[in-house]
């Protein structure tokens, strides 16, 4: 049997914009992935925490609050800490082309912007898990 | 608006099969923003219902579907009220001083997230977000270098604040003691509007049940203490901008304000002592006449809700005043600059639709804070509208459009389902504990994207005519993170230079205030001149009433 | 995308890596022969978690039950475990699991362990790997596992039936336990709670479920009723008291070993079926299968008939297999 792909979406932060993030979460469960969704207001530490216990493949986070720069490198550090080298990070929300050029140079898979078609989202996902070494 | 609607119809049938079955439409989806399908075209049988002198009537008269004052914009234009704010208290002082010495004449203040949930800058959850958003305010210190030098009996204040908002309210009150300045004497808005926080933006703190307690608490307070002073700004802008349909916008705007009035009155109030206070604060969308339409609906529902079921007396408490904000989720992070065009649009059903007052969103907002150039441009668009193209010649040109007419009534009765929907859920409240507006507000917003990824909705820029290898091209504001250090250190000197005892007394106070279900205002206005920060006093109240966590829906 | 489970894996989660415990739920949650592999290998250090399992119509507020009960095993000193299982869409194969939100007070207590698990369709075996899972934490050394299902269908029922104690959830909305009667929750419940208390009628909803449990026989075991408020935390020391109450009850007389013992019969009886299918429905058998129904129409054979035959190619088959 296939393994399922399991994606933790989450909202990090004190921004409570929650609509992309669960169009996402939709989209991606209609995408066939086995999504768990953080809820709001969690800090680096509970997503790491929640993407460890729950093996995730793939991690999404939702920001619109602008602390991108201070919340992405934090879950990173996290990841690295609990050895999930093999977890795919992506990232969403109002975050500027130039600084999402910068963190995807510090280890974030892909930083997807506004205007992003959810269908983009599944088909990146399904191309990284077809492609990474087992 | 009665004509011989039998003959209307035949000829009607007749136009289709002789004239118009020669024209075939184009295959696409003819429907408004809210998906709501549109017919060809509306003659008077769609109008045949609607009564000119009960349902349109004069402006500045019941029902007020033509506007809350008779000359409308031929009187006084629309407040021009653009929101501003960031970094440190003294940064956005310089700002407001700005503004004032170029004639403007009410402030309008939006804080950073932490100030937002209550919490202080130097709390860990939040780390990079301090001054990120908006202004900082932790303490009474801070917010009298908000206002240092502005003489609080001269100017109005609006502030964009839920949870903490009765906190901030005492702060302000302190400001003005400082100044000399007697509270009966102070102007402004503070937002309030915690039901819509629940529903859709999510800034929440405590229960909703508390949470209402202290909504009627500065009700009651501005009633006695601070009359000129407007206590909630019922807002069914983030309601829009986290997914929902115009009539959803509509409905659950109106249906969380009439919860409070029911909330107020049990708490002893006659309307009429509250009513005038209160206001609203609505999304203008891309669909133009859909906006109208909704605006039009808001003010005939309301009247007649407050004249005939809360029994209001007093006309000022008929009248549904708001402020507009042009859609943010409307804009593009492609081709930013098609923005301008949008936000044009959308203000210009804003004030077709009678608004008292305007805030046009910037062309680089998908991306960030506007920079003061994106900014300008953006009030300019106001300008524009409001001296160069005439459409404030005269009062509600629109009406008497069958599609104009028959969209309105189309929405007041959609309204009123959800009215009804609602009730049976056992109110507003027990809807939200039900998950039932996150639900449907989350639904229509799906039901918008696939629109786009399906191409029945067109975005200019998005999915139609998109520019392959896109370069954004527009400057980005950035935020110094010195700001956050600043905020800081300012918050561990006063702490070390307060009176500890003092806070302590003041904190306990409010606890027993909270715990023997007194107003908190005036133990909260204590806690503020002992430099209690907003975080303590946040404390405390959680202590007391507990947090809230939402279950999500999709 | 199979990853295998390596002795390093295994040498990690016996030293206590909450990572390798994690890897390893996913290798019995995701294949068959992993999973033998793997409990094969930790069989023999199963400890004596005690498990719960709780189940009640949707919207009951069953993880926030949870989340209160775990807290207040936590404040005794003792390890939780937390399986939550959530449906998977039968048209897309995905699943949003949404139970760890609620969750929120015990989410990075490090004395907890949550995994979400989707029901994925109809394959069969959710209550055998949502046991397994358990086993694994189990062997982890949690001193609780709590299972947490949705009272609807079958396969949800059999994982909380698997448990040594269970606990039907409740709501005071009018009719609730006549719906619970007829989804069969009334008989599996070892404890009932009435969550929501606050609400109007639930009074009225206790004497309601306390009078049809009054119609029932007297049993050893008579299960009783709890009021909780569970996002305030109210109740819950009652229904922990109860629990525990429960659990001394079966540890008089024999009745927990009992109940293990039959619930470990009960595994072994469904190994042995899901087995023999895998084993029986090979490819020779479904051509067979296959042409048979080809020819049914013309031939009229009885379902009997075609049973009987596949039968005989299973038997020979084995009989080969034996020779070899």
């Amino acid at each position: 049997m296939q393994r399922k792909i399991r994606v933790l979406v989450g909202k990090v932060g004190l921004d409570g914009h929650d609509r992309g993030a669960k169009v996402i979460a939709s989209a991606l469960r209609d995408g066939g992935f086995e999504v768990i969704y953080s809820g709001l207001h969690q800090t680096p530490e509970m997503i790491a925490e929640a993407a460890l216990q729950e093996d995730v493949d793939v991690i999404g986070i939702s920001l619109l609050s602008g602390a991108h720069m201070t919340l992405f490198p934090r879950i990173m550090e996290l990841m690295k800490k609990n050895q999930m080298d093999d977890v795919l990070l992506l990232g969403g929300g109002t975050i500027p082309p130039e600084e999402a050029k910068q963190l995807e140079g510090m280890g974030v898979g892909k930083i997807f912007g506004p205007g992003t078609d959810t269908r983009d989202i599944v088909e990146f996902i399904r191309h990284w898990a077809a492609t990474r070494v087992a | 608006m009665s004509t011989d609607h039998e003959k209307f119809k035949q000829e009607r049938a007749r136009w289709k099969k002789t004239t118009a079955v020669q024209f075939k439409d184009r295959p696409v989806k003819f429907m408004t923003t809210s998906s709501v399908p549109i017919n060809d075209l509306y003659g008077p049988e769609d109008t045949q219902h609607i009564d000119f002198y009960r349902d349109i009537g004069f402006p500045g008269e019941f029902p007020y579907t033509r506007g809350i004052h008779a000359n409308m914009h031929r009187g006084r234009l629309w407040t021009m009220r653009q929101f501003a704010g960031f970094g440190t208290a003294a940064d956005t002082n310089q700002r407001f001083k700005y503004l004032l010495e170029h004639g403007q004449t009410g402030l309008s203040t939006a804080f950073d997230l932490p100030t937002l949930m209550g919490r202080d800058s130097d709390d860990p959850l939040s780390e990079g977000e301090v001054g990120v958003c908006g202004v900082a305010i932790s303490s009474l210190r801070d917010m009298e270098l908000l206002f240092d030098g502005i003489p609080l009996d001269k100017v109005s204040t609006s502030m964009t604040i839920n949870s903490p908002a009765a906190i901030l309210l005492a702060f302000y009150i302190c400001v003005a003691e400082k100044q000399g300045v007697p509270a009966s004497k102070l102007r402004g808005t503070i937002q309030n509007d915690i039901l819509k926080e629940y529903i859709a933006q999510k800034e929440f703190i405590f229960p909703p049940e508390p949470s209402m307690k202290i909504v009627v608490d500065t009700i009651k307070y501005c009633a006695e203490q601070v009359p000129e002073w407007n206590t909630i700004s019922i807002s069914g802008y983030h309601i829009r901008e986290a997914g929902s349909t115009a009539v959803q916008e509509l409905a659950f705007t109106l249906a969380d304000g009439f919860a409070y009035i029911e909330a107020a009155v049990a708490a002893g109030m006659q309307v009429d002592d509250f009513a005038p206070r209160l206001s609203f604060f609505f999304n203008s969308h891309l669909d133009f006449f859909e906006e109208v339409a909704k605006f039009r609906a808001a003010r005939r529902i309301y009247a007649r809700r407050m004249r005939d079921k809360y029994g209001a007396k007093d006309e000022r408490s008929w009248k549904l005043r708001f402020h507009t904000q042009t859609a943010g989720c409307s804009l593009t992070g492609q081709q930013p600059f098609n923005n301008v065009v949008r936000t044009a649009y959308e203000a210009l059903a804003g004030v077709l639709g009678g608004t008292q007052s305007l805030h046009t969103n910037s062309l680089d907002e998908t991306w960030a804070l506007p920079t003061e150039f994106a900014a300008k441009i953006a009030l300019r668009t106001q300008q524009i509208i409001a001296h160069e193209i005439g459409v404030t010649n005269t009062v509600d040109p629109l009406a008497g459009s069958y599609f104009v007419e028959q969209l309105t009534t189309q929405m007041e009765n959609a309204a009123e389902e959800y009215f009804q929907k609602i009730d049976a859920l056992g109110g507003v409240i027990p809807a939200i504990k039900q998950g039932f507006f996150q639900r449907e507000i989350a639904a229509a917003a799906r039901q918008y994207q696939m629109e786009i990824e399906k191409k029945e909705r067109i975005i200019v820029g998005v999915n139609a005519y998109a520019e392959t290898e896109e370069k954004l091209e527009i400057p980005i504001l950035k935020v110094d993170p010195i700001v956050e250090k600043a905020q800081n250190a300012n918050l561990k000197k006063l702490r070390a230079e307060r009176d500890i005892t003092k806070v302590r007394q003041t904190l306990e106070q409010l606890k027993m205030a909270a715990q023997e279900d007194r107003n908190l205002m005036p133990a909260l206005i204590d806690c503020s001149r002992a430099y209690c920060t907003l975080g303590e006093m946040i404390n405390v109240l959680k202590g007391v009433y507990g947090t809230w966590r939402e279950e999500p829906v999709f | 995308m199979s990853k295998m489970v390596s002795t390093e894996l295994l040498n990690e989660f016996l030293s206590g890596s909450r990572r390798a415990l994690a890897k390893l739920i996913s290798a019995v949650e995701n294949d068959g022969t992993q999973a033998r592999a793997v409990l094969d290998e930790l069989y023999g250090k199963i400890g004596q978690a005690y498990r719960l399992g709780i189940t009640g119509p949707p919207g009951a507020g069953k993880s926030t039950l949870v989340d209160q009960l775990a807290k207040t095993i936590r404040a005794s000193g003792k390890t939780v475990g937390i399986i939550a299982v959530d449906p998977t869409s039968p048209f897309t194969g995905g699943a949003l699991l949404g139970d760890r939100v609620r969750m929120h007070d015990i989410a990075t207590d490090p004395g907890v362990f949550i995994r979400s698990m989707a029901t994925r369709g109809s394959l069969g075996g959710l209550s055998q790997k949502a046991q397994d899972a358990a086993d694994v934490l189990d062997v982890f050394g949690k001193d609780f596992i709590i299972f947490e299902t949705v009272g609807v269908g079958q396969s949800e029922l059999d994982i909380v039936e698997a448990a040594d104690t269970v606990i039907v959830v409740l709501v005071p909305e009018s009719g609730d336990s006549v719906q619970a009667m007829k989804a069969g929750l009334m008989e599996i419940a070892d404890i009932f709670v009435l969550n929501k208390a606050d609400r109007d009628g639930a009074s009225r909803a206790v004497q309601e479920l306390e009078a049809i449990l009054h119609l029932r026989p007297a049993a050893p075991w008579n299960p009783p009723v709890v009021s909780t408020v569970a996002p305030a935390g109210k109740g819950l020391d009652a229904v922990w008291k109860k629990i525990q109450q429960h659990r001394e009850f079966l540890l008089q007389d024999g009745r927990l070993a009992a109940k293990r013992k039959q619930r470990l019969e009960k595994k072994i009886h469904e190994l042995v079926s899901r087995r023999l299918k895998q084993e029986f429905w090979d490819e020779e058998a479904q051509q067979l299968l296959d042409a048979s129904l080809e020819n049914f129409q013309n031939q009229k054979l009885s379902p009997y008939r075609i049973v009987e035959e596949l039968m005989n190619k299973f038997m020979a088959s084995l009989q080969r297999k034996m020779e070899n």
